[in-house]
């Protein structure tokens, strides 16, 4: 008992964060990487995983053992450093993002005073992960996917950011807890609809998602920037992609979706995380939805868009925010 | 540094294929490159070649009819006509009436299922992975059909010298006609998916523009012409069988791009069906094969015959010497004149571009190496 | 200008439709069949590979091992060998063999067939480890149907 009480509370409480945060990850990208397959599965008109567990609900984990099971194949004259480096790059920085996420009133590990910043920042970290793991495969392909990838993230992140600034503008704050504070009344999704589009489209991008889904367009590129990729360091690359989806969500849902707030429930501060992870799902469904839904877009195309219609329109958005809440 | 020798130095070679998601089978394109700029796309042939033509010059001509249905697998049953209506006409066979409908519509239920096939295949290549599995539900109807009759789901070896290997049955025309409504009831499934949807628009529209002179230069033929806008169809142009008795159009398109040549094919299968429709509602009595003997004799000299297949024209040649084993053989496929222009049309696009080209010539490689 | 909005209009418009068609095939029935549990019923006119036909009369085959299968197939996956016994009449088959890797299930041999003594099989669950198992030996095919 005497060595607990030497640390600093601070500290156990992060550690706790930590770990609880790093098994959620996992847990998180299997209940997705289920959610997909099944969802894609009744899409096409089929029932998806049947075989595994009562309709296919251990699929995911038995998938997962055979990922973790199988030899660290490192392919001739690549990049040993970077080829080894890349999936832990792509994992390690999105557990960062969800320590100052809210999931409710009282359940976040820190409240940074520049959280929104500090995500944005974080989510900028994993382009890099994808051009180091294309960079380093000696692979044309993969080179291909990591190219497209940074290209397409910088891009994207220019509406993302003034989509969120529109927000910022509303209510003062970087602090994610005194926005989702500052929707008590009414969701920010009603007075910021465009920038709530902006950022879902943006999100898109920015995850990597179909119609977006250009670095590892499979149809062009064979697997893009993981095409060298097998085994664990595949499925980190798996792992990150999914805890990002969910990043993007959950911030979604904190700027603009009201985060903990909904119908009362017994210890609000606490039972608020329902709320959180309803609308966090939700919109993670749809993203899944739109991926079995359209054609990719092309390259050109897709800095087109961000181009000619995301940033204006952002950028008109936060012009008549910042007009009206001067008034 | 020199100017030329900066572009020497960042061009590089891609091989795409023989096993890339979206050659769709053994194909190979080496693809000069800058960026993701396609400079000079190249194909190379010759990975699933089997000899096929020999093989018909070696043997008696009933034993090349299974070989028919294996070069294009997709489309196997006007391949089986080309070459009963070959042997029929060098050897001077009459078809039964009957036996000429069945063919007809067998062969048009064929085709449907190949462009379905196909819609799904492309939106495959430009990233959408849900139209393969719904084409995949019609194209099932289909094979239940012609399973039902023909015995086999894909290579079938339906139609004999002389006729058809089985008579058809009420409940084949009843399902036939049940499919035929269930088709158009699903036309606003593709519509609402595909053909409206902005994304593929974009991805189709003026790419890989196959001008008229172009597609005539490279003897390119089926829906890719008629999508360069010339309204050549062999069912019209040159009919065979009972075609020539059925009311239908050849739907072309404008200026050959890709959305031309898809709107082509989604025409056609409207067309298709109208072909179908009409054949059953004149289907005549009487039986369905021919006597024929057993031992026929090719006569010196040569004969040639040309259908339409799904993927254009498919001609064959056949030269006899007064034995029962053709001199000489040769088939001539649509496929490979199709890509065969590939070269010119891929110089200084995108790759993406690329990937959406090749989907749209509709290509079966076993096809091209026979 | 009026065309930049216009075709924000209609692209985003048919972007919703897609999404329209997709979900409501999340909420409609499957049209798929788990295979090895359930099975659709297969047609009679399938075509798997030749059996002799058991006339159940006589309660033995109508083959006279005359040969014609083994002359008119395109693939010569058939062997048929027969010999006379003593005190017979008819020659009787001692061997009847299918090389089923080479087969292109065309039906020719069916065809051919003088005393219309073979027919297809129904069946189509076939695989195996080794190219010898597709070697099948028809005669005994037939012996194992005998009563």
């Amino acid at each position: 008992m005497e060595t607990i009480s030497i640390l600093p509370p601070e500290l156990i409480r992060m550690v706790i964060a930590v770990i609880i945060i790093i098994s959620f990850l996992f847990l998180n990208a299997i209940m997705m990487g289920y959610a997909e397959r099944k969802i894609a599965g009744h899409v096409q008109r089929r029932p998806g995983p049947m075989e595994v567990g009562s309709h296919g609900i251990l699929q995911m984990i038995v998938d997962g053992v055979k990922l973790v099971g199988k030899e660290l194949l490192i392919p001739f004259n690549v990049d040993r450093t970077l080829f080894r480096v890349a999936p832990l790059l792509s994992f390690t920085p999105v557990i960062l993002p969800l320590l100052v996420i809210p999931f409710s009133e009282k359940l976040q590990a820190r409240d940074l005073n520049l959280g929104l910043i500090f995500i944005v920042t974080m989510g900028s970290v994993n382009v890099m992960a994808l051009l180091v793991g294309g960079w380093g495969s000696n692979n044309k392909y993969s080179m291909f996917g990591a190219m497209r990838a940074v290209a397409q993230s910088i891009a994207y992140e220019i509406p993302i950011l003034l989509s969120l600034l529109a927000v910022v503008l509303m209510c003062n704050t970087f602090s994610l807890k005194e926005i989702v504070a500052a929707q008590q009344n009414i969701w920010f999704v009603f007075l910021q609809p465009v920038a709530f589009l902006i950022y879902v489209v943006a999100g898109l991008a920015e995850t990597n998602r179909n119609p977006f889904d250009l670095p590892e367009a499979e149809s062009e590129l064979t697997a893009g920037f993981h095409t060298e990729y097998s085994g664990m360091g595949f499925s980190l690359f798996f792992i990150g992609e999914y805890t990002n989806m969910f990043i993007v969500a959950s911030v979604a849902t904190v700027l603009f979706l009201g985060g903990w707030h909904g119908p009362h429930l017994p210890y609000g501060e606490y039972l608020g995380v329902v709320w959180f992870f309803l609308k966090v799902y939700l919109l993670l469904f749809l993203m899944i939805m739109v991926r079995w839904t359209y054609p990719r877009v092309r390259f050109d195309q897709l800095l087109n868009f961000a181009w000619k219609y995301l940033v204006p329109f952002s950028l008109v958005n936060l012009l008549i925010t910042a007009v009206l809440v001067k008034l | 540094m020199l100017e030329s020798e900066y572009q020497e130095q960042n061009r590089f070679f891609l091989n795409m294929g023989p096993q890339h998601p979206s050659t769709h089978g053994v194909l190979l394109i080496v693809l000069e490159m800058e960026g993701e700029y396609v400079l000079d796309p190249q194909p190379v042939l010759g990975f699933i070649h089997r000899m096929h033509e020999k093989m018909g010059e070696s043997r008696p001509c009933q034993g090349f009819m299974p070989n028919t249905a294996r070069m294009d697998y997709v489309c196997a049953l006007p391949y089986n006509h080309g070459y009963v209506s070959l042997i029929e006409r060098k050897a001077g066979i009459e078809v039964p009436k009957r036996a000429e409908y069945i063919r007809v519509i067998t062969s048009e239920l064929n085709r449907v299922a190949s462009h379905l096939l196909w819609l799904g295949a492309y939106l495959l290549d430009l990233g959408a992975f849900t139209p393969i599995l719904y084409g995949f539900d019609d194209r099932e109807h289909i094979l239940d059909i012609l399973e039902r009759i023909t015995g086999s789901r894909l290579t079938y070896c339906y139609y004999r010298f002389g006729g058809v290997y089985k008579d058809v049955d009420d409940k084949f025309i009843e399902a036939t006609r049940a499919f035929i409504k269930r088709m158009r009831k699903r036309y606003v499934i593709y519509e609402k998916l595909v053909t409206k949807n902005i994304i593929f628009i974009k991805r189709a529209e003026n790419i890989g523009i196959v001008s008229p002179d172009m597609a005539l230069r490279y003897g390119m033929t089926g829906p890719n012409l008629r999508g360069s806008g010339i309204a050549y169809d062999v069912r019209k142009n040159e009919p065979y069988s009972v075609y020539p008795e059925f009311d239908f159009e050849i739907p072309v398109g404008e200026q050959g791009d890709c959305l031309d040549r898809y709107m082509v094919r989604v025409q056609e299968i409207e067309q298709s069906l109208r072909i179908i429709e009409q054949a059953l509602d004149r289907l005549p009595d009487g039986p369905v094969r021919s006597k024929v003997k057993k031992n026929i004799k090719l006569t010196p000299g040569d004969c040639n015959f040309a259908v339409e297949a799904a993927r254009g024209e498919l001609s064959y040649y056949l030269v006899g010497d007064g034995t029962s084993t053709p001199y000489r053989l040769k088939v001539r496929v649509p496929s490979y004149s199709n890509l065969s222009c590939l070269p010119e049309l891929g110089r200084g696009i995108l790759l993406p571009d690329l990937v959406s080209i090749l989907g749209s010539f509709d290509l079966v490689i076993p096809e091209m190496d026979r | 200008m009026k065309q930049y909005f216009s075709e924000l209009y209609t692209g985003g418009k048919s972007l919703v439709e897609g999404l329209g068609v997709t979900m409501k095939a999340l909420f409609s029935p499957i049209v798929t069949v788990q295979y090895p549990r359930e099975e659709i019923d297969i047609t009679p006119n399938y075509r798997g590979h030749i059996d002799l036909i058991l006339d159940t009369g006589k309660n033995t085959y109508l083959c006279i091992s005359c040969g014609m299968c083994e002359k008119s197939c395109p693939s010569d996956c058939i062997k048929v060998k027969g010999k006379k016994m003593e005190g017979e009449k008819k020659k009787s088959l001692v061997l009847f063999d299918l090389d089923f890797t080479k087969c292109s299930l065309c039906g020719t041999c069916v065809e051919v067939c003088p005393k219309d003594a073979l027919e297809y099989s129904q069946e189509y669950n076939l695989a195996a480890f080794t190219k010898e198992a597709f070697h099948f030996d028809i005669l005994k095919r037939l012996e194992e149907r005998r009563i």
